[in-house]
C-alpha cells in the first residue's frame, strides 16, 4: 500500500534514467523547492516505515520498493520435465542469444550430461540428468528462476538487480558494486560472479528481456524442439499446468514448483517425481524481502527514539554548570535539525 | 629536515626491532598479494566460489572488525552520556582503536568488493534504500566520519589550538549520541544481513533475533576490547603516561568487567530464547550443535562466570584473561555465522586460502602500526606531558635530541 502512496520509490525500467536524474538534482539541493520535496519524500518514507512497524499484524512490506505488475500478468515459462529429452538445444540458443563464450565441448556432446553442472558466468542455463532409484532418468533445465519477489533485488545495495514489469530480473553493469550479497541472498544460488576478472560482472539468466521487449520469446523456449518449455502469462501457465496434472494425474506429482515457493517464481516446473529428486529443494512460501522488512522498519524508530532518549537522559541527569561541555546554542541547533 | 624525519619515523636506529622486522615482512607479502588481487581479480588469491561468495575478508575483516571496534561508542556513551567520568582516561584510546578498526574494515571491504570504485554511488544515487546492506554502508560511512570528529581534539591539543579544542568540547555530547544511533543501526544490521539466508545458515544460528544478537554482543565485545586494549597499551606505552596523572587502571578494568558481565548474561539468555523460538533443541546433539554449544557455553556463559568471579575477588588478571577470551568468542561467533555454519550443507566447504589469511593479518598489522605511531605522537593515553616524548608540536620542536 505504501508503494502506491509513494511513487518515488517505484522504479520501472523505462523510467530508470529519469529516476537517476531526479535523485541527483535532489541530492545537489541547489533549488530550495527540490530540497524540500526531497526531504518530504524522505520523511514520508520513514513515517510509512514507522506505521508499518506499529501495525505488526499486517506483514511489513517496506523492503519491496519495486512492485512488479500483478504477479500473474507478468510473463513466465512452464517447464514440463516429463517432456524434456535433454538435447541441450536450449543451452546452445542461450549461448548464442547472450553472446556467451563457446564451451570446450560442443552442445551435441551428450557425455556432458554424465556429470552434474551448475550454471556459471558463461553458462546461464544448464541441463542436468537425474537418475532415480528406479533407474529412470529425467533431464531438467536450470536457470535463474526470475522470482516474483526476488531476494537478490531486495538485497542489492544499489538495486542493480531489479524486477521488470514483464517478469525478468535484470542486472545493470553501470550500478553494481560487486559486493555479492545477491549471491548470499539467492535461495537458488543463481547470480554468478566473474572471480577471475579485474572488472567482474554478475552473470545470470535475465529472461531474455531484450528479446521480450521486441515481442520475441526467450531464446531457449524458441529452440526447444519438444515444447517442454512454454512461454506465456504466468497466470495462464499455472492454469495450463493444473490442466496437465488433471488430465494425467498418474504422470505428474500434484505440485507446480514455483507457484508458491519463495513467494512465486516466473519459471514453473512440472515433474513426474517429487521435485526434490530433481534438485529443486523444498522452500518456504514466504517471499524473501519479507525476511528483512521487519528489521528494516525499526530504523526510523531507532533514528527518532534513541537521540531523544539519550539526550534527554543526559540533560536530565547533568547540571549544566557542572559539566560545562554543552552550550545552550548547541541544543537549539539540534532542535532546528529535527 | 632531521626534525621531520624524527616526526615521521622516530629514531631511525630504533626502527629495526624484532617486532618491526617480522610484521614488516608480513606486510610486504600482504601488499604483494593485494597487488595480485587488484590486478587479476578475487579468484587469484581467494578460495571464494559461486556458492560461497563471502569468505574471510567479510567474516573476519568486516563482521569481526566492526564488532571489536565497538569500544569507541560504548565508552563514549558511558562517559559522555551516562556521565561516569572516571572512565574518561580510557575514552580516547578506545575511540582511536575504534576509528582505526573501521578504517581497516573499509580497506578490507574495498579489497573484497568486485567493483569498489562504484562505492560512492550508493550515496550519490541511493537506489537500494530498503536494502539492509545499504543501511550498513551508510551507517559505517557516517560513523567513520563521527569517529574522526571524536578523535580530532587530540590533534587540536597537539597543535595547541585551544579555541577549536574548546569548541569541540561542546560537540562531544552530540557526537556521542550520533555514535550510539549509528552503531545501534549498523551493528544490528550486520546480523540482519543473514536474515536473507534461512536455507544456508545452520538453524541454530539462524534466528529472527539476529540483529538483536549482533547489537548486544557488540557491547560485550566493545567493553572486553577496551579491557584488553587498555591493559596492553598501558604496559607497552607506560612511558607515554605522565608521572602525575596516575589513575587506577585496575579499578576501571573491574568496573568495565562488571558491565561486560551483565551484558553477556543478557546475551546468553537471548541466545537461549533464540534456540527455543526456532524449536531447534534437538539439533544441539549434531556436530554443528556441538560447535554451537562450544560457542554459547564456552565463549558466552563461561566468560559471564569468570567476569563475575574476577569482579567479586578483585582479580584483575582473571578479568583481563576473560576480556581476551570474550574477544576471541565474539570473533568465533561472527566466523560461525558468516563462514563456518554458513552453507553447512555444502561439500566441500569453504576454507580461507593462506593468501586471504595473510592479507587479513596485514590489515591488522597496519592498524597496530598506525595505533602505535599516533599514540607515540599525540596526547592519546594522557593529556599531560608524558615521561618520554612529547604531546604537543611546540614541545616536540623545543626538544633537543
Amino acid at each position: 500500500m505504501e508503494d502506491k502512496s509513494n511513487p518515488a520509490i517505484t522504479v520501472s525500467k523505462k523510467e530508470g534514467k529519469e529516476e537517476l536524474h531526479k535523485s541527483s538534482s535532489a541530492g545537489s539541493a541547489t533549488h530550495p523547492g527540490t530540497f524540500n520535496s526531497g526531504r518530504r519524500n524522505f520523511l514520508k518514507l520513514f513515517s510509512a516505515g514507522g506505521a508499518v512497524a506499529m501495525m505488526s499484524s499486517s506483514p511489513a512490506r517496506a523492503a519491496q520498493a519495486v512492485k512488479p505488475t500483478k504477479k500473474d500478468e507478468a510473463m513466465g515459462v512452464l517447464v514440463d520435465t516429463t517432456l524434456c529429452v535433454g538435447c541441450r538445444q536450449c543451452e546452445e540458443a542461450c549461448n548464442d542469444a547472450n553472446k556467451l563464450p563457446k564451451p570446450k565441448r560442443s552442445f551435441d556432446d551428450d557425455s556432458v550430461l554424465d556429470t552434474h553442472r551448475d550454471t556459471s558466468p558463461r553458462e546461464w542455463t544448464v541441463v542436468n540428468r537425474y537418475t532415480l532409484k528406479s533407474g529412470a532418468q529425467i533431464t531438467r533445465k536450470q536457470q535463474c528462476m526470475n522470482c516474483v519477489e526476488p531476494a537478490c533485488s531486495s538485497a542489492c545495495i544499489i538495486r542493480a538487480l531489479e524486477k521488470q514489469p514483464d517478469g525478468a530480473v535484470t542486472w545493470r553493469e553501470d550500478l553494481c558494486l560487486g559486493c555479492r550479497y545477491c549471491m548470499v541472498a539467492c535461495p537458488f544460488d543463481m547470480p554468478k560472479f566473474e572471480y577471475s576478472k579485474q572488472v567482474p560482472r554478475i552473470r545470470k539468466c535475465q529472461f531474455c528481456f531484450t528479446r521480450q521487449e521486441k515481442g520475441e520469446q526467450p531464446a531457449c523456449v524458441e529452440a526447444c524442439p519438444v515444447q517442454a518449455l512454454k512461454f506465456g502469462r504466468r497466470g495462464d501457465l499455472v492454469e495450463e499446468a493444473r490442466k496437465r496434472i488433471q488430465a494425467n494425474p498418474k504422470g505428474y506429482v500434484d505440485h507446480i514448483y514455483g507457484e508458491h515457493e519463495v513467494g512465486g517464481t516466473s519459471w514453473l516446473y512440472l515433474a513426474s517425481v517429487p521435485h526434490e529428486q530433481l534438485n529443486l529443494p523444498k522452500m518456504s512460501d514466504r517471499d524473501y524481502p519479507q525476511l528483512t522488512s521487519g528489521a528494516e522498519s525499526t530504523v526510523p524508530a531507532v533514528l527518532l527514539i534513541w537521540p531523544a532518549l539519550l539526550a534527554g537522559f543526559h540533560f536530565f541527569t547533568h547540571d549544566k554548570d557542572e559539566t560545562n561541555e554543552h552550550g545552550s546554542h548547541q541544543q537549539d541547533s539540534q532542535e532546528g535539525k529535527r | 629536515m632531521k626534525k621531520i624525519i624524527r616526526l615521521l619515523i622516530g629514531e631511525p636506529k630504533k626502527l629495526f626491532t624484532p617486532f618491526n622486522l617480522i610484521s614488516g615482512l608480513i606486510v610486504l607479502v600482504g601488499l604483494v598479494l593485494i597487488g595480485i588481487r587488484l590486478a587479476k581479480g578475487l579468484g587469484a588469491v581467494t578460495n571464494l566460489s559461486q556458492t560461497t561468495p563471502w569468505g574471510l575478508w567479510i567474516g573476519f575483516d568486516v563482521m569481526s572488525g566492526v564488532a571489536l571496534a565497538a569500544g569507541g561508542y560504548t565508552l563514549a556513551t558511558t562517559v559522555h552520556i551516562f556521565g561516569l567520568k572516571k572512565y574518561e582516561p580510557l575514552v580516547r584510546p578506545a575511540i582511536l582503536t575504534g576509528f582505526l578498526g573501521y578504517v581497516f574494515v573499509v580497506l578490507g571491504l574495498i579489497l573484497d568488493l568486485g567493483r569498489p570504485w562504484r562505492m560512492p554511488f550508493i550515496m550519490i544515487f541511493p537506489r537500494g534504500v530498503t536494502s539492509v546492506l545499504f543501511e550498513v554502508g551508510m551507517c559505517v560511512a557516517a560513523y567513520l566520519t563521527v569517529q574522526l570528529l571524536e578523535f580530532v581534539p587530540a590533534f587540536w591539543e597537539w597543535l595547541q589550538w585551544d579555541g577549536l579544542r574548546k569548541f569541540w568540547g561542546k560537540l562531544v555530547i552530540w557526537l556521542s549520541i550520533l555514535a550510539v544511533v549509528l552503531s545501534t543501526l549498523h551493528q544490528s544490521s550486520l546480523g540482519s544481513l543473514f536474515l536473507l539466508a534461512p536455507t544456508k545458515l545452520f538453524p541454530l544460528w539462524y534466528s529472527p533475533y539476529l540483529p538483536l544478537f549482533f547489537f548486544v554482543s557488540s557491547i560485550a565485545a566493545g567493553l572486553s576490547m577496551v579491557i584488553v586494549e587498555s591493559s596492553i597499551s598501558h604496559r607497552l606505552f607506560s612511558y607515554r603516561l605522565s608521572p602525575s596523572s596516575h589513575f587506577d587502571l585496575d579499578d576501571l578494568t573491574l568496573g568495565l568487567a562488571k558491565g561486560a558481565a551483565v551484558v553477556l548474561y543478557v546475551y546468553f539468555f537471548l541466545k537461549l530464547i533464540g534456540v527455543a523460538e526456532q524449536g531447534s533443541w534437538k539439533l544441539l546433539l549434531t556436530p554443528y550443535g556441538y560447535l554451537f554449544l562450544a560457542e554459547v557455553l564456552g565463549f558466552v556463559a563461561l566468560p559471564c562466570v569468570l567476569y563475575t568471579i574476577g569482579v567479586r575477588s578483585r582479580n584483575v588478571k582473571l578479568v583481563r584473561f576473560t576480556g581476551a577470551w570474550t574477544v576471541i568468542g565474539i570473533i568465533f561467533n561472527r566466523l560461525n555465522i558468516s563462514i563456518i555454519a554458513f552453507n553447512w550443507q555444502l561439500h566441500p566447504h569453504y576454507y580461507p586460502s593462506w593468501m586471504e589469511i595473510t592479507v587479513s593479518v596485514t590489515l591488522v598489522t597496519m592498524g597496530i602500526w598506525l595505533f602505535r605511531w599516533l599514540v607515540n605522537r599525540l596526547p592519546v593515553l594522557s593529556q599531560e606531558k608524558p615521561q618520554v616524548g612529547t604531546n604537543t608540536f611546540k614541545e616536540f620542536m623545543a626538544e633537543s635530541v
